[in-house]
């Protein structure tokens, strides 16, 4: 069975709901119009871009060109996290913890699936290798944007609490525990929420997509609880770490709380 | 002078920060100094850098031993530090105190035995002053730095806080520094009194 090809116009349609929804909300004078379009305009060109690009990528079947692919993936995921923290660690720390704490967990656990549990030969093979790396990154992404900013703006918030302890000779792990926990539960929610209704609520993604492709439901439905796993895991780690080097860039070597450290987003 | 005798319990060498000018000073066992200076003229700033909780330039030595040879959290229950808000993390007032205070204790401040059990959310800044002074003395600090502790106390309360400092001071044989802007208290509980230097910025620039 084959994929009914869509057209321009089918597209077109659909867009037509989205200019829709823009004009009744100017209507309503609620002010969201214009990042609502411009959102829908970026969302058009860059998928159209890579599906131009993973066009290119399947006929070159490169190493060389996937692991290149990946990395400017994992580039704009870094600016991404950054972008969503409302205060930032100055000096590039905020977008390097990031990029770490992003870039071993999703590499990783990416690596290992392509290799170990899904076995493709070779393994770079672009079909499976930038999929799997988008989907783990792209959630990996979200979780440690959401822990991160809570991480900051907690450490701010809360510098009276973290001092008082910090004064009563409490070290930085035991005066930063309840700001490192809310901050790995706020990171995780969505997460849990997501394993939590999977199948239920909603189908997701990748899954719909495969049974829409024609291929069977049971064999589309191992591949999403295999990736509901790596999405899972990999937040998870990525989140702790991102934590971890976040929270040791918070204190410093006389455990001092170091607010200084953090600036306002512009 | 009788204080030669004594031990040095602080000295501080030439200690300075962004917000304040070098400041040395020594204070001798038993032995409470008010401290005065107007607004913004450093003085939580000085505490918060003797303390250890804010970068500064300069030494202070405990008993000989200099602040950076020691663990941080160590110096900081030994040099122990009143701010002038104290913070409360937990739900109740109990889950803040290492070990528990004595009902003689609680009631040598005014306060009832079962304000422990409290939720911290409904105690007066008056009790939270004095709780969070009580919560200081448990761990037996040598040195305790007071930013003005009685600002929201009543005359009474205030008069027992005195007390409270002064015989831990002796009994402990520790050493204080009370912020203080009023020159009836200083009267009451000092042994000497030090104005803040004030900080030169033009020379800075």
């Amino acid at each position: 069975m084959n994929l009914i090809q869509l057209s321009a116009l089918d597209l077109g349609m659909a867009a037509l709901l989205v200019l829709i929804l823009g004009a009744l909300i100017a209507l309503s004078g609620l002010g969201l119009t214009r990042s609502l379009y411009v959102s829908s305009l970026r969302m058009t060109l860059q998928l159209l871009l890579i599906g131009v690009v993973l066009e290119a990528l399947f006929r070159l079947n490169n190493p060389w060109l996937v692991v290149l692919m990946g990395l400017v993936m994992l580039a704009v995921a870094g600016w991404e996290v950054v972008a969503r923290q409302k205060r930032r660690l100055r000096g590039g720390w905020g977008y390097g913890i990031g990029l770490v704490a992003m870039a071993l967990p999703a590499f990783t656990l990416t690596l290992f699936t392509l290799v170990v549990l899904v076995g493709v030969q070779p393994w770079y093979t672009p079909q499976y290798a930038i999929p799997l790396l988008g989907m783990i990154l792209g959630n990996t992404m979200t979780g440690i944007g959401l822990g991160f900013n809570r991480l900051t703006l907690g450490a701010a918030a809360s510098r009276r609490e973290i001092e008082a302890q910090l004064l009563l000779g409490y070290d930085m792990r035991q005066a930063s525990r309840k700001l490192r926990q809310d901050s790995l539960h706020t990171a995780m929610v969505p997460t849990i929420n997501m394993l939590t209704v999977a199948g239920v609520v909603s189908l997701p993604g990748m899954m719909t997509g495969q049974i829409l492709a024609g291929t069977s439901p049971i064999e589309a439905v191992k591949y999403q609880i295999l990736l509901m796993f790596l999405i899972t895991s990999a937040t998870g780690l990525g989140t702790m770490l991102a934590i971890e080097l976040g929270t040791r860039r918070l204190f410093d070597e006389r455990q001092r709380l170091r607010l200084d450290r953090l600036m306002e987003a512009k | 002078m009788s204080n030669v005798q004594k031990s040095i319990v602080l000295d501080v060498r030439a200690l300075s920060g962004a917000y304040f000018a070098p400041i040395s000073l020594q204070l001798v066992a038993g032995e409470v100094l008010c401290l005065f200076g107007v607004s913004g003229s450093g003085k939580s700033q000085f505490l918060r850098a003797l303390v250890d909780l804010e970068p500064h330039q300069g030494a202070v030595f405990l008993h000989g031993v200099e602040q950076q040879q020691m663990l941080a959290n160590l110096w900081r229950r030994k040099v122990a530090y009143l701010p002038a808000e104290s913070g409360w993390w937990a739900a109740r007032v109990g889950n803040h105190f290492a070990t528990p205070p004595s009902a003689d204790e609680l009631a040598s401040l005014g306060l009832e035995a079962s304000i422990l059990a409290r939720e911290v959310d409904g105690i007066s800044s008056g009790e939270r002053q004095r709780l969070g002074l009580l919560r200081l003395l448990v761990q037996r600090p040598q040195v305790i730095l007071l930013d003005e502790p009685s600002a929201n106390l009543d005359p009474e309360s205030t008069l027992k806080m005195e007390q409270v400092v002064r015989a831990y001071v002796r009994e402990a044989q520790a050493a204080a520094i009370w912020v203080s802007h009023d020159p009836l208290q200083r009267a009451r509980i000092a042994d000497r009194s030090m104005d803040m230097p004030l900080l030169n910025t033009e020379a800075m620039r």
